[in-house]
């Protein structure tokens, strides 16, 4: 392997630039290191203005995602060697709105999960002194994939739907909701459905299928989505079969 | 250049955010979108099969010697060229469905989730089967 | 100039910040909350942390158990009556986070599920699989979009605290979008910024965990406690130090020198059984664990590798099944950081600095001295945690003391005046502060990089596992030289969008003062207790040091160290029995 590596940087600085540019760094490709130690590397010794999110290094806050060589990562999660002999490209994660350098803004996500409840819903809060609700394994189960989400926003970058309809929800924040919804102690799934069976919620979806390969924590947004789909074509039909039925 | 200080609405002065235009190819840039879109497309050709059916229900209607026409058409080299990309076409729409299938059905056995080969394993199998039941009707036929 | 104002300001969005606002949510409805944090609230720290957190819920178990548990893993530094408030409120508190929805591990029947953990005489454990932080903080995140009086200043960087009139009254902070700098007034102020792992090289802490809150307080005349308490984590990965959870032990692994011999039963803490056994070897406390680790190296059987010495971790047994179960995390990390699979193979491990038991000086609602002030988490010291924290304590203690502080703080705004005009000054003079520091300034030789790792090879040769009045003094002197030369840092940004070269010299400047508290906090106590063991005096001197220490800012000089003793209740100080 070769001792260096090339990074292909993309640099913006909304004071001095119109639009984003490249810039080269040579740095040690070593066996043991992910993109994100390369980026370290640059800033601690090459160049202190380039500017990026990073904290936990092990792949749990979400903070790193970055686009390499065009497909999003996490770059603490993801070994530079995989790039040798590169050069490797990094830019912003795409879909989003840039800050700086590679540092986006996602204000407009976490909008979105707001709207689309993620929390329990209760019609009757049980009191803290008679204890825990029973959920079994099984219904742990049911539910655990989805709340998985480090909210890292590679499923958004994955997307073309996103980058396309700025209004659209979006795979972790329906995820997300579909995660309450299928948690047993949960009573909010049909004011949820309210807000999401419309065209910016799951039905903007046209099931690429990208969200769910890029997810580092194996959530699987888009079948989530196409799961909420199902349920929200049941229920019509419940509406159209049963107009007198519970609704 | 100094820090600006505040003049207390946080939301004003946000910073010059870049956003990049979605290009009209965006779905050339990576293999998954354009299989994407090209799923998207054969649409067309699924569209295209349904109304070629309802042309022969409709000739069927109209008696043997019409019928007869109908098949002819059929035969002409353009049809036939037609035909035989319209079936690539519902071949390929066919299979990414059906390789979908796995995320659109969860079923559970106890703890565990049924794994995705199988699912996508038992529709494969279920469309062998069904066209081999069509397949067998028409042959009769 | 007009200044943002609200009536309650929390810095910091980790566990202890978000439940703290919740709490005060509740407290007081039409309270004006804010939640300031360098990062979204789903980035803090809390994220991280992986075994489990402490609370009293099963038949057989008893609040007497717990308190006993925490009290003698603290070598009786604790305050006995924080410590019973503490495990009294703990259930309530892990119950309430069920109820908003935390995927707890369960029983077959649908209870929660618990799991042993070091230091513990029955298991009490909760636990979320391996990422129990992770789930704690988003269900608490996801919670807290319920309220809408909670506020949050989102990438937001605090460089001080406002103080008039003996009161804490707001912050000054950095929009890191805009790079502007705003005063933001508030008739309370919670720090919920957690400790200052980065001050170490090897550590388990994220790039964020510089302790601002401490350096804020400290800088506002607030004393800092027990400081020269650092905890060691007995298993973090030799290169990252991302941590390997204890509940890797506490469901039965294993650790090995270089000849596979379980080397702990050779350190008073019990004879190895093929089953783990509570309160012995592997489930020892973890400063106990991480001692004998250096001792082991002295005696030259640990295991040598590119980052220096290390002894391995043996889960292989525990079986694939339960593995996937119960420590999915640790298989993940192993795979993408280590290059290895512990289903098959041994984990490299070595101790990596983990956990500040000391923090900001409260008292048992969280309150400061400074009026208005309180803090709660890992930036505080509310004295639970002693010489050395409990395994899976540290989230419930941000549960329990964040709401506390959250109640406490919200009934203090309540009743405030509001904020003087006179603050505004000050938010001038730290404009002018920062201006002339790092823009205006020439001359500038030094890099942020190279002094903030000569300061973290410092700390570790002076003030690591094992401590000498010499290697603190050297330690100190080389501090002091560093902060010489952190006056004179250059920036090469100079930009004032996101400019994250310049939240990491002011991150610098933090850890440095802290730094600087530690190895004085070190230097005066002239015992071993905990974590903190000085093999110039390697006994526990009850007589002069059963004392918190408090360490107050001078002008100039070195911190100011005075003692406050100890509350006992009902566990005199003894022997701490392991294995025995």
């Amino acid at each position: 392997m070769a001792d260096t590596i090339t990074l292909d940087v993309a640099r913006y600085g909304p004071e001095t630039d119109s639009e984003p540019s490249f810039q080269s760094y040579e740095v040690p490709c070593r066996e043991d290191w992910v993109v994100l130690d390369a980026l370290n590397y640059v800033k601690d010794q090459l160049d202190g203005s380039l500017t990026y999110r990073w904290s936990c290094r092990m792949g749990v806050c979400g903070s790193c995602g970055m686009m390499v060589d065009g497909q999003p990562k996490l770059t603490c999660a993801v070994p530079l060697s995989d790039y040798a002999p590169g050069p490797v490209r990094i830019e912003p994660l795409q879909f989003f709105p840039v800050v700086r350098d590679l540092v986006v803004d996602i204000n407009d996500f976490l909008e979105k999960l707001r709207k689309v409840q993620p929390w329990i819903v209760r019609d009757e809060e049980k009191p803290i002194a008679e204890g825990e609700y029973r959920q079994t394994p099984a219904q742990l189960e049911a539910y655990k994939q989805f709340s998985m989400c480090i909210n890292c926003m590679l499923c958004y970058a994955a997307c073309p739907v996103v980058g396309l309809e700025e209004e659209f929800t979006g795979p972790a924040a329906i995820a997300l909701a579909q995660r309450y919804n299928l948690d047993s102690r949960d009573q909010g799934a049909a004011q949820r459905m309210e807000t999401l069976d419309e065209h910016d919620g799951m039905w903007g979806c046209t099931f690429v299928g990208e969200c769910t390969k890029v997810c580092p924590k194996n959530v699987d947004p888009a079948g989530a989505i196409q799961l909420y789909k199902v349920a929200s074509a049941t229920n019509w039909f419940k509406s159209m079969l049963l107009p007198w039925g519970s609704k | 250049m100094g820090f600006e200080v505040s003049d207390g609405t946080h939301d004003a002065g946000r910073p010059r955010l870049y956003r990049r235009p979605m290009p009209l190819g965006w779905w050339l840039q990576n293999g998954a979108y354009f299989r994407f879109v090209v799923r998207e497309l054969t649409c067309v050709f699924v569209g295209l099969f349904a109304v070629l059916s309802l042309w022969q229900v409709r000739a069927l209607g109209q008696g043997a010697e019409e019928y007869a026409r109908f098949v002819e058409r059929l035969g002409a080299p353009a049809f036939a060229a037609l035909s035989g990309v319209t079936l690539v076409a519902v071949l390929y729409h066919a299979v990414t469905f059906l390789n979908l299938t796995p995320t659109i059905v969860v079923i559970r056995i106890g703890q565990q989730r049924v794994p995705g080969w199988a699912i996508a394993g038992a529709h494969y199998a279920a469309a062998v089967v069904l066209s081999g039941v069509v397949a067998w009707i028409l042959l009769q036929g | 100039m007009d200044t943002l104002s609200c009536d309650l300001l929390i810095v910091g969005g980790g566990a202890a910040g978000l439940r703290a606002a919740i709490a005060a949510a509740a407290a007081v409805p039409d309270l004006d909350i804010a939640v300031i944090s360098k990062v979204y609230p789903m980035r803090s720290h809390t994220v991280s942390a992986e075994g489990g957190a402490a609370a009293v819920i099963k038949p057989g178990d008893s609040l007497d158990a717990h308190a006993y548990d925490t009290v003698s893993g603290a070598d009786w530094l604790s305050d006995q009556d924080v410590v019973e408030a503490f495990v009294e409120e703990a259930p309530r508190e892990m119950l309430q986070l069920e109820h908003w929805g935390c995927p707890w591990n369960r029983e077959p029947d649908g209870s929660v599920a618990v799991r042993p953990f070091g230091g513990m005489k029955i298991k009490r454990t909760w636990f979320a699989a391996d990422k129990t932080g992770f789930h704690m903080l988003h269900a608490l995140f996801q919670t807290s979009l319920r309220y809408g009086s909670v506020r949050r200043f989102d990438e937001w960087f605090v460089t001080k605290l406002l103080v008039d009139d003996g009161r804490c009254q707001g912050v000054v902070a950095i929009e890191l979008a805009t790079g502007k700098i705003h005063g933001i007034t508030a008739k309370a102020v919670i720090l919920c910024t957690g400790g200052c792992g980065k001050i170490f090289p090897f550590t388990t802490n994220a790039n964020i965990k510089n302790g601002d809150g401490m350096a804020l307080a400290y800088r506002a005349g607030v004393p800092l406690k027990d400081m020269e308490f650092v905890q060691y984590h007995p298993t973090g990965l030799p290169q990252t130090g991302i941590l390997i959870t204890e509940a890797a032990r506490a469901e039965g692994g294993w650790m090995l020198n270089k000849d596979g011999y379980r080397y702990l039963q050779d350190y008073d803490l019990g004879t190895p059984t093929p089953e783990p056994v509570l309160r012995s070897m592997e489930l020892g406390p973890r400063d106990r664990l991480s001692q004998a680790f250096i001792q082991e190296q002295e005696r030259g059987r640990t295991l040598e590798g590119p980052y220096g010495h290390y002894v391995n971790l043996d889960i292989r047994h525990i079986g694939e099944k339960v593995i996937d179960r119960k420590l999915p995390f640790v298989r993940e990390l192993c795979r993408k950081y280590a290059n290895l699979d512990p289903v098959r193979e041994l984990i490299p491990v070595r101790p990596v600095v983990h956990y500040m038991m000391g923090g900001v000086h409260t008292d048992i609602m969280g309150a400061t001295p400074l009026g208005g002030l309180y803090a709660a988490g890992e930036v505080a010291c509310v004295n639970l945690n002693g010489a050395n924290r409990l395994g899976s304590n540290s989230l419930t203690e941000c549960l329990v003391f964040g709401a506390r502080a959250g109640r406490a703080a919200a009934t203090f705004a309540a009743g405030a005046p509001a904020p003087a005009a006179s603050v505004e000054a000050q938010v001038r003079d730290e404009e002018r502060r920062l201006e002339d520091d790092f823009f205006n300034a020439s001359g500038r030789t030094e890099r942020i990089a190279d002094v903030r790792s000569e300061m973290q090879s410092a700390m570790e040769e002076s003030a690591g596992i094992y401590r000498t009045g010499a290697s603190i003094t050297a330690g100190a002197e080389t501090v002091g030289r560093l902060q010489a030369h952190a006056q004179r840092l250059r920036l090469e940004d100079s930009s004032r969008t996101f400019n994250t070269e310049l939240t990491a010299a002011l991150e610098l400047g933090y850890m440095l003062e802290l730094a600087q508290v530690i190895l004085r906090s070190a230097e005066a106590r002239t015992e071993s207790r905990g974590a903190h063991q000085r093999t110039d005096h390697p006994q526990r001197d009850d007589e002069r040091f059963l004392a918190h220490s408090l360490a107050y800012r001078t002008d100039g000089g070195p911190p100011r160290i005075e003692y406050l003793p100890v509350t006992i209740t009902r566990w005199p100080p003894g022997e701490r029995v392991y294995g025995r």
